[in-house]
């Protein structure tokens, strides 16, 4: 028998109905790390423009805030960091070796925090600073 | 040509040649294996349509050595269903009435020998451990995912095997008792410690669901850790076999390739905190290295 069948990308790329709790978190995870990867960039970007003056700062702060797509950005990005925070929390704990039974439920602990956080904050969010 | 069967040859007329009177049997024995067949086929659908109860199976074939099996496709078997069976007793049902071609491995029905981890319904199982009363109908049957197909439900182990051979999965020690007939004990404590990664019985389930194992082919795998883990654990082995063995354990392909994804840990038939043994030998593998001076 030299012959065998590939069963190709398909069986992994298919099957994310029957993905349990901790493969669920380990996507999340990764997903929201690159996020904040890419933030990293508009953050200093952004920060950067104090280095010609604190008025060139102010303006591009004001700027940004005026625009609402701007502030809805913000709340996903708080998503993305609580998640990955509380994630980083239960992942510490798994790496210490600490209730590695309670991993699922540890994960849904931490998206239903992240979901609270999140919706608490989105009426300072819209709201917008006033500078 | 086979010899076994039985031949009726009184039809034949002594003029013919050998070859026509070969191909006429033949064509013959076809005919009645095909009548056979019909009948079997037809037997069974009738026992499942006055059975009360069946269940619905779909089952992954596919069969290299047939031209036209070679196109993968799935088989609907109907099954009357009996208290208690398992998806395995399925599978032998179906292969007993309705195709006798349906490749699977099996052995003990009692989830020890390891043989029938299958892909049902979207996770790794065992088929003899699995009921069918606990499933949704229509129930896929697959081969193990991340495996390369041989036949039908059959995978090819070899790679699985190779990996739980590389951590060299049996006791050694340098430290032996004096007396030529000692025996090597063990605590109670050091027992219960190892206890649960003794179950294992290399059914591959968790190695088929780990994403990782699937994308890095040099990765020991859940189970070949949780086979080393067993004996690095064991304190009869003495210190510098533990050495040897985290030395296996700590290389790039080893322990540090998992990323708790705890997909091994949910699929174990045995109930192996595989992920919790990995963990472990991470922190051994780091106490192992640091070093404060």
């Amino acid at each position: 028998m030299s012959q065998s069948y590939n069963r190709g990308l398909i069986e992994d790329f298919s099957r994310w109905r029957e993905f349990s709790a901790g493969m669920w978190a380990w996507i999340f995870h990764k997903f929201t790390g690159w996020v904040l990867v890419g933030y990293l960039f508009t953050h200093i970007a952004v920060l950067s423009t104090a280095l010609s003056g604190a008025a060139a700062y102010t303006n591009t702060i004001q700027a940004l805030e005026s625009l609402l797509v701007v502030r809805i950005l913000e709340v996903g990005l708080l998503a993305v960091a609580v998640f990955h925070i509380l994630n980083g929390l239960r992942l510490l704990f798994v790496d210490l070796g600490v209730g590695l039974e309670a991993q699922d439920r540890s994960f849904y602990a931490s998206l239903i925090l992240t979901g609270v956080i999140v919706v608490a904050s989105v009426p300072t969010f819209l709201s917008g600073v006033s500078i | 040509m086979s010899t076994q069967v039985p031949e009726s040859v009184e039809e034949e007329s002594a003029t013919e040649t050998a070859s026509a009177g070969k191909q006429k049997r033949d064509a013959k024995k076809r005919e009645r294996a095909e009548r056979v067949q019909e009948q079997r086929e037809a037997e069974a659908a009738e026992k499942a349509r006055s059975a009360d109860d069946t269940y619905h199976l779909k089952v992954f074939r596919y069969d290299p050595e047939v031209p036209e099996k070679q196109e993968p496709r799935f088989d609907d078997f109907h099954v009357p269903y009996k208290q208690g069976m398992t998806v395995l007793d399925a599978l032998m049902w179906a292969r007993d009435h309705y195709d006798s071609s349906l490749t699977f491995r099996h052995s003990c029905r009692q989830a020890i020998c390891g043989s029938d981890a299958l892909f049902v319904n979207g996770s790794q199982r065992l088929g003899c451990k699995t009921q069918l009363s606990d499933l949704s109908e229509p129930i896929r049957v697959e081969p193990l995912p991340h495996s390369d197909v041989v036949k039908d439900l059959v995978v090819d182990m070899e790679h699985f095997y190779d990996q739980m051979e590389s951590v060299e999965p049996y006791f050694q020690t340098n430290s032996l008792p004096d007396g030529e007939l000692d025996e090597q004990r063990q605590t109670r404590e050091n027992r219960e410690k190892v206890k649960m990664s003794t179950r294992c019985i290399w059914c591959s389930a968790c190695m088929s669901s780990c994403n990782i194992a699937a994308g890095d082919n040099e990765y020991l795998g859940p189970a070949a850790i949780n086979k080393a883990y067993r004996f690095a654990m064991d304190e009869r082995e003495g210190e510098d076999m533990k050495q040897r063995r985290l030395e296996i354990l700590e290389q790039e392909h080893g322990v540090w390739r998992c990323q708790t994804q705890f997909s091994c840990t949910e699929v174990c038939p045995k109930d192996i905190p595989l992920t919790e043994h990995i963990q472990e030998l991470k922190r051994e593998a780091i106490k192992n290295n640091l070093k404060f001076w």
